[in-house]
């Protein structure tokens, strides 16, 4: 019949080629290890495919660390060149806690085009697309950091730590933001729209960053908000990247870190697990 | 009758106030296509959700070849694809990325994922657009690179909730070559739709739903005889005819007779279709010139006006989420 001749040619399925893709293999599955490296993968096939997201870990680092240095090093430390050695290690602490938020957004706008039904219903680990999303965050936080040290080094940053003091710094400041970013992938899964978990991270990002010792010294602050200071994580993280950068080991200091990130995880994690798993 | 790929009982999910699924049970045997067909806002959605474990339902059970989606998930999603209603792969990589992907997810090998992924693009004739990300794609590849993402380990039961919606007749007529051929190769296959003549074309088995409900379950061929023998429309030269013409095939059919919207069109349902030939013949001896006539088995959008007593409507999709 003309009409069904007509549909034949015009379907790109051949019956023989469907029939060798139907007749394929089933391969052993695989584990949680290769599987959310996996899903890292495809994070970096995003930066890859649209390396404008990469804006957040690279202009917003330099902005900062240019208003700062210039807007207060004269009036807070008397010069900018001493204000630098300061606040240098702080901004890199804050560059990275600011580029976490994205991996909520991120991870929301997943959510809302439906491409997390396909990954949900694989039979993988259940972690790992999340825990993927964040190895591949692992790489953008890297970039952040090198690009703050670098112009850092340009602007007159000197770490009295050397290469291994920074790089000892910038390693623990990975493992606190892949435990951070916990928080932001639990309010991905609460909140609707990518829109509202930007605006909730940005409420609860500002506080915390500024509420610390990375700008100023705190004992100029009120004893209240000194108590407040003191028991931010990131007062401690900011101490240890100091430190580390400068050439001491704060041990308890680190062992405070240590310990926020593994709370983090371990309060964030399950939550994220379990609203995952009701996900509508 | 062979064994069963899907069985629910008593399948429950609310959102809120609204009961999107408010009690279906379904007995899907292996082998074929099962349509279920229903309005937007149905639960048509919100069942097949169920089914692919992305949803835990409120009350009730269902077991998909033979695991109970709630406690043996992890065996379910192993063996079922799932091609959504929305994005189910990833917009900003190309083609064969997603599908190597999926395939290094599944556990092939690098080597072998790539030899897969190339394999389904060919087949999908989406070789050409292997390397362009998804989002350049028209809305007929889109569904096809869906159905190959569905297909990657292939799988023993396939979901496609709506595949066709929103696509052109050329690309609709290729989603339905494909259900063809996987069926062919003896894959069982769950199709919802929201068009009538989707499941007449495709499905063995329809279940009819409507709001949250199974109202009906059966053939195409059942479902259609339930109702009656089937209609005969009639159109006439002339529209001053028709209701000459509507009173003669009245009487010779002793069933009520419907004016179509087109002034010279008539049709009747009819219980005896003996009492066709007749009826035209009164026609012909009362003067009345008929061009056309046709004696069809009533349309699905005539048996669900029956079923639930309104046309097709839409209701706010509630499972969209």
């Amino acid at each position: 019949m003309n009409a069904t001749s007509a549909e034949q040619a015009s379907a790109p399925v051949t019956e023989d080629a469907l029939r060798s893709v139907l007749a394929g293999e089933r391969p052993s599955r695989p584990g949680p290890v290769l599987t959310s490296l996996t899903f890292g993968w495809r994070a970096l096939l995003k930066i890859k495919h649209v390396p404008e997201q990469l804006v957040d870990v690279t202009m917003f680092p330099i902005m900062f660390t240019l208003m700062f240095t210039y807007l207060f090093g004269g009036a807070l430390a008397g010069s900018t060149q001493e204000y630098l050695q300061f606040l240098l290690p702080g901004i890199l602490v804050q560059a990275n806690v600011m580029i976490t938020m994205n991996t909520g957004i991120t991870l929301n706008t997943d959510i809302q085009k439906g491409v997390f039904d396909r990954f949900r219903s694989l039979p993988v680990w259940r972690p790992s697309p999340l825990v993927g999303a964040l190895l591949g965050d692992l790489v953008r936080y890297s970039i952040g950091s090198a690009i703050v040290i670098m112009l850092g080094l340009v602007l007159g940053f000197r770490p009295e730590g050397g290469a291994v003091g920074v790089v000892l710094s910038v390693a623990l400041l990975l493992v606190f933001s892949f435990c951070l970013s916990w928080l932001w992938t639990m309010l991905s899964l609460i909140l609707r729209t990518p829109n509202s978990v930007a605006g909730v991270s940005m409420m609860v990002m500002f506080p915390l960053t500024f509420v610390s010792n990375i700008f100023v010294d705190p004992k100029t602050m009120p004893g209240w908000l000194q108590a407040v200071v003191e028991v931010n994580p990131i007062t401690h993280l900011a101490t240890v990247v100091r430190g580390l950068m400068h050439g001491s080991v704060p041990a308890g200091e680190i062992g405070w870190v240590l310990v926020s990130s593994v709370l983090l995880v371990a309060v964030f994690g399950p939550i994220t697990m379990v609203l995952y798993r009701n996900k509508k | 009758m062979g064994k069963l790929a899907i069985e629910t009982r008593g399948l429950k999910k609310s959102f809120g106030t609204t009961h999107a699924v408010a009690g279906v049970d379904l007995a899907v045997s292996a082998g074929g296509v099962y349509g279920v067909l229903g309005p937007n806002g149905a639960g048509k959605t919100t069942t097949i959700r169920m089914l692919a474990t992305l949803l835990r339902p409120d009350a009730g059970e269902a077991q998909v070849l033979g695991y109970d989606v709630v406690r043996d998930a992890q065996a379910v999603r192993s063996r079922v694809g799932l091609t959504g209603q929305f994005a189910s792969v990833d917009e900003d990589l190309t083609g064969v990325e997603n599908l190597l992907l999926l395939a290094r997810l599944l556990g092939y090998s690098r080597r072998r994922g790539r030899e897969r992924a190339t394999d389904l693009l060919d087949a999908f004739g989406l070789a050409e657009a292997a390397d362009r990300q998804v989002k350049k794609y028209s809305g007929g590849m889109r569904r096809r690179i869906d159905i190959a993402a569905s297909l990657v380990v292939t799988p023993e039961l396939i979901f496609l909730d709506e595949p066709t919606t929103g696509l052109d007749p050329r690309s609709r007529n290729q989603v339905w070559e494909i259900v063809r051929g996987m069926v062919a190769e003896g894959a069982t296959v769950l199709l919802t739709t929201q068009y009538l003549d989707e499941a007449d074309q495709l499905a063995d088995r329809i279940a009819v739903i409507d709001h949250g409900k199974v109202i009906a379950e059966g053939s195409s061929g059942q479902l259609k005889a339930s109702f009656g023998a089937g209609s005969l429309h009639v159109r006439l030269r002339s529209p001053e005819q028709r209701a000459e013409a509507e009173r003669v095939l009245a009487t010779a059919l002793e069933v009520q007779v419907e004016p179509s919207a087109d002034p010279v069109a008539l049709s009747a349902r009819i219980s005896d279709p003996e009492r066709v030939a007749r009826s035209l013949a009164e026609l012909s001896r009362g003067g009345i010139d008929v061009t056309e006539f046709a004696l069809g088995q009533p349309s699905l959008d005539e048996v669900f006006l029956a079923l639930t007593g309104h046309a097709p409507e839409e209701t706010p999709e509630e499972d969209a989420a």
